[in-house]
């Protein structure tokens, strides 16, 4: 979808009511919703009245009196942004009075702006520059030469805008945004009267103070005050095209603004119905990895990791790596090769790798990187409810008056839809947030957690059993609801478990340790509080107890007739932004597209008439099962699409040695990540800016992902599994990836009604979309559960094998930051690592002081898997015994020490509970010394093709 | 496959089931699972390993271990 650069700004929010208002502005009649302003009901009528700080995404604050109106019957000229309409009124907006008031404004606005428009980065997209066009300003009478703000210094210290006070109308748009829309409160107006100023914190430079950089101030901004620096140097773009955004589970959609080829910023796009026109770090600014200098956009080949690389064309890359794995499959059998794609990949790369893997391989050895973040969640929101997703749509948080947020950090990991949730909260909404660390969101500005449950990590299950104990044995369990909805039987038999006294708070509190009445007041609150949402991540699935704890939130949600309407429901918060998307799309061992297994005959029978072969009934290895393969022998060769295993999965040195054992590792990424520095064929893929297709978000809302510029390498990613798909001997003869998408439909129940004209129409869907919903589904399990009934099943809590001991006296969870993504890969190579340049160990005060480590110090930590090194961050966020760190950064190691434990049914690691010790140390450990070591030369052996090819 | 692996993998799903008040039911639940999500060659090897005592595995793992079917006997 391509569009003009600007869009229609209504000046107020739109008013939701079933009660209309009919007035008549300049002798138009208008029907508006009660509560809307008269400003935007003029807008609606397509009447633009003059306007500086208003904007329809920030409550009026009538400040700028540009908007100033006539109303018959009323004294004097309201501003026509803070005046709600009324029944039989009859609006002027334009009359030789009101021009002169507004003429007299704008002349006193531009006594004190600078006259450089013709050489103002906002020249051609600046709305004071409209305003004075709009009111035929001609002359200034106060002149320029008195008191203004004109010298006032740029503060350029924000790597993305900048902000310049000389250009200052002093609106307040920008502090609004920033209260309103971000929930940060960074901004505000220091000074009164001409002293007014806009000021980051406590008058710091805005790299200094609390902003985080989502650019909704920017935003907002109608000067050229708050600019991107990207604009700045190219100028304002001259087109743009709506795509969705490539980085986590919120899925946000923007508009690429271009000017030719070249992306000139990303706007959040106020149509896009997941996030409303706000943005964060990542997607807002963080794009400049797509054209950073380390991308690989030729093929390449080797035959051992220890050789160099020989760039070669993409029929030869793709002849070999074809070639490769048939020499493989012939020696070592059909399941001796397999693939891995990516929660990076569309819905169509996706569908394609498992196609590839199912009817070229013939095998069903493929994964995703879901089988390390979410794959519990598929596999206990299918067992209880009957499907594997989320049961609301974002929106549904605006009517949530208690929210339960497990093991999320929504404002890092999730910013854009953490800031609705802020803004639902200081709305007067309930928080109760289970985590073993004081997340921001426990105690952010207008904003306090009525619970912290600051549990001990891996004992979620026990809180949960506590919870929903307390909740059946105090009788506040929805019982009609239960009767009504949900299996008796199963329900009997779980409320005989769970009201037995071992899973009493009381007991439990010795384990978990969390206070009995803070557990029983969290419960009371859940219960009776009114529509309740849970809000749930990887803090939840990434434990030997995950599927144990997605069933334990389903079955806490069903025992209070906490799901099927707005505003209650199961939301996983899914980290990258296709994870639903790659799940849907089939890519586990053990099931097709739409959920399906393998074993079952009539579903196999649909896809083999539909891809013309014989397919396999058996489920394949998943990826840790893929490694374990590896080194034992019987599975030597991998195509691994758009994932850093090698990275981002647990045990490190397990999964080197595997890496190392194949005979072929084929890669297609940006980048020579850590997992194609063990690679034989690398395949450069192309950025989310250079290619066609889908990604669905957390609330299975599929959005379309549109090509702003051509790929880098030539190639987009779905063709290049295409030719290696044909070079094995099975075609795929698809033009674009629509026809995908179409086979996609006429595959899969939940995507019947799917297609790229509809997404075209309607902007994005949410699934299920077929003939019982031909627009899609908002909210699931209404009036019954995907499976009929829910089920309740019983989640003893099993603590983990992973326990502390003398030598290994920590526990070490792992987590995620605002400004960097996952393993880092894009945002390390954007100005982001300026908030965020090295992955820290958060250690609580007490535990530091005992191992004499100060603020800063390298810190050795251990665990039964390996040793690394970090740089010590003393802090009460963490609680005694706890430690925590990310994984942004390869040479940090964090992997090193995470073991290979894992969820009963899934095996998604236990990344969130390591033993260690953490010792002073003054050097790296040996795995990085090592790692250093292979990294160099890796990247030597890169140049070294580089260069010959250019000689 | 690493069988110290796959006797972990088995005695977690075990645990899983173990609260399920029917016996007979518990022991499907594991051979079940096992059976939808497990890769056949990893089946073979804990069946293989059962046959030599299976060591490790406790008892309900053991008990559905020892239902999984030979090679070529069905399901």
């Amino acid at each position: 979808m391509i569009s003009t650069i600007r869009w229609k700004d209504l000046g107020t929010p739109a008013r939701v009511s079933e009660r209309l208002v009919d007035l008549e502005v300049d002798g138009i009649p208008v029907s508006v919703p009660e509560g809307t302003s008269v400003l935007r009901a003029a807008a609606e009528a397509g009447i633009s009245i003059p306007k500086l700080c208003a904007t329809d995404s920030l409550e009026a604050f009538g400040s700028c009196r540009l908007c100033l109106v006539e109303i018959e019957g009323r004294k004097g000229y309201p501003a026509s942004c803070t005046t709600p309409v009324a029944a039989g009124m009859v609006v002027h907006t334009q009359t030789r009075k009101l021009a002169d008031i507004r003429r007299g404004v704008m002349e006193l606005y531009i006594s004190d702006h600078p006259l450089d428009c013709l050489t103002c980065s906002a020249n051609g997209n600046c709305e004071l520059q409209d305003m004075a066009g709009a009111v035929g300003l001609r002359e200034v009478r106060y002149g320029y030469e008195g008191e203004n703000h004109l010298d006032l210094t740029k503060d350029t210290s924000n790597p993305y805008f900048t902000f310049d006070p000389s250009k200052c109308i002093v609106c307040s748009r920008c502090v609004r945004a920033c209260e309103e829309t971000q929930g940060t409160f960074a901004l505000t107006i220091d000074g009164r009267g001409f002293e007014s100023k806009v000021s980051a914190g406590m008058n710091e430079a805005f790299m200094d103070s609390e902003c985080v950089s989502c650019g909704a101030c920017v935003q907002a901004c109608p000067t050229a005050t708050l600019m991107e620096k990207s604009v700045i140097d190219m100028g304002q773009a001259e087109h743009s095209v709506v795509t969705t955004c490539a980085y986590c589970g919120v899925g946000c959609s923007f508009r690429a603004e271009m000017k030719g080829n070249e992306l000139v910023r990303m706007v959040p796009n106020k149509d896009g119905h997941a996030n409303h026109g706000h943005s964060c770090v990542k997607g807002r600014f963080a794009f400049g990895y797509a054209t950073h200098k380390d991308r690989i956009t030729t093929p390449m080949i080797r035959d051992k990791i220890s050789d160099p690389w020989k760039q070669v064309s993409w029929d030869e890359a793709i002849n070999h790596a074809a070639s490769e794995f048939k020499r493989i499959q012939a020696k070592h059998g059909r399941g001796a090769v397999g693939g891995i794609t990516s929660s990076r990949c569309t819905n169509e790369e996706t569908y394609l790798v498992q196609k590839l893997v199912r009817a070229a391989f013939g095998n069903n050895n493929v994964d995703t990187c879901a089988r390390v973040c979410h794959s519990p969640t598929g596999y206990g929101l299918k067992a209880t409810l009957g499907e594997s997703a989320g049961t609301q749509d974002f929106d549904s948080v605006e009517k949530t008056d208690v929210v339960l947020v497990i093991g999320a950090n929504p404002t890092d990991g999730h910013p854009v839809f953490a800031s609705r949730m802020k803004r639902r909260l200081r709305e007067g909404a309930k928080l109760i947030v289970v985590d073993p660390r004081t997340i921001d969101l426990v105690r952010t500005p207008h904003v306090e957690a009525s619970h912290h449950l600051k549990l001990r990590p891996g004992t979620n299950v026990a809180v949960i059993n506590a919870l929903a104990h307390t909740i059946v044995t105090e009788g506040l369990a929805n019982e009609a609801f239960v009767a009504e909805r949900c299996e008796a039987k199963e329900f009997a038999k779980w409320k005989a478990f769970i009201s037995e006294a071992r899973n009493s708070p009381e007991e439990l509190q010795a384990e978990t340790g969390v206070p009995a009445a803070e557990v029983r007041a969290a419960a009371r609150l859940y219960a009776t509080g009114g529509n309740a949402a849970i809000y749930y991540g990887l803090g939840v699935t990434e434990h030997s107890q995950g599927s144990t704890m997605v069933i334990g939130i389903a079955n806490l949600a069903m025992l209070t007739g906490n799901i099927g309407r707005e505003g209650v429901g199961v939301n996983p918060l899914r980290g990258q932004n296709n994870v639903q998307g790659a799940c849907d799309m089939g890519s586990f061992p053990h099931e097709l597209p739409g959920y399906r297994h393998v074993s079952d005959t009539a579903t196999r029978t649909l896809f083999e008439q539909s891809w013309g072969v014989k397919l396999e009934s058996e489920p394949g290895l998943r990826i840790p099962n893929m490694l374990d393969a590896a080194i034992d022998g019987s599975f030597r060769g991998i195509y691994i699409e758009g994932e850093d295993i090698a990275q981002s999965d647990p045990d490190t040195q397990h999964v080197t040695s595997a890496l190392e054992a194949m005979e072929c590792v084929v890669v297609q990424d940006l980048f020579l990540n850590e997992t194609a520095k063990y690679a034989h064929v690398f395949l450069p893929g192309s950025s989310f800016l250079e290619k066609n297709g889908t990604f669905t978000n957390a609330e299975r809302r599929i959005s379309p992902v549109r090509k702003v510029m051509p790929s880098l390498s030539g190639k987009e990613d779905w063709e290049i599994t295409v030719m290696l798909a044909e070079a094995l001997g099975y075609a795929m003869p698809y033009k674009h990836p629509s026809e995908i998408m179409d086979e996609i439909a006429s595959l899969t129940p939940t995507f019947t009604g799917v297609s790229y004209a509809k997404l075209e129409e309607l902007g994005s869907i949410q699934w299920p979309c077929n003939e019982q919903h031909p627009v899609g589904t908002p909210v699931m399990h209404i009036d019954e559960f995907v499976r009929g009934k829910g089920r309740f099943l019983i989640t003893e809590y099993v603590p983990t094998e992973e326990r502390t001991s003398r030598k290994y006296p920590l526990i070490l969870t792992t987590g995620r930051i605002l400004s960097q993504y996952n393993v880092g890969a894009q945002t390390r190579r954007t100005f982001n690592s300026m908030w965020h340049d090295e992955d820290r160990l958060e250690i609580h005060p007490s535990d530091a002081e005992l191992r004499g480590i100060k603020e800063g110090d390298w810190a050795g930590v251990r665990s039964r898997s390996g040793e690394t090194v970090l740089r010590a961050l003393i802090t009460e966020r963490v609680q005694p015994g706890v430690v925590y760190t990310t994984f942004h950064f390869p040479e940090s190691g964090a992997n090193v020490i995470t073991t290979d434990n894992s969820d009963w049914a899934t095996n998604c690691p236990e990344y969130k509970v390591t033993a260690v010790q953490v010792e002073p140390v003054t050097q790296p450990s040996e795995w990085q010394k090592r790692f250093r070591s292979f990294s160099e030369q890796q990247q030597e052996l890169l140049e070294e093709a580089r260069e010959t090819t250019q000689a | 496959m690493d069988i110290e692996r796959l006797v972990k993998m088995a005695n977690d799903i075990a645990h899983f089931f173990q609260s399920e008040p029917d016996h007979e039911e518990a022991v499907k639940g594991v051979l079940g699972h096992i059976q939808r999500f497990w890769d056949p060659r990893m089946r073979k090897a804990l069946s293989g390993y059962v046959d030599g005592g299976g060591a490790g595995l406790i008892p309900l793992a053991l008990e559905a271990a020892k239902r999984l079917p030979k090679a070529g006997q069905t399901v």
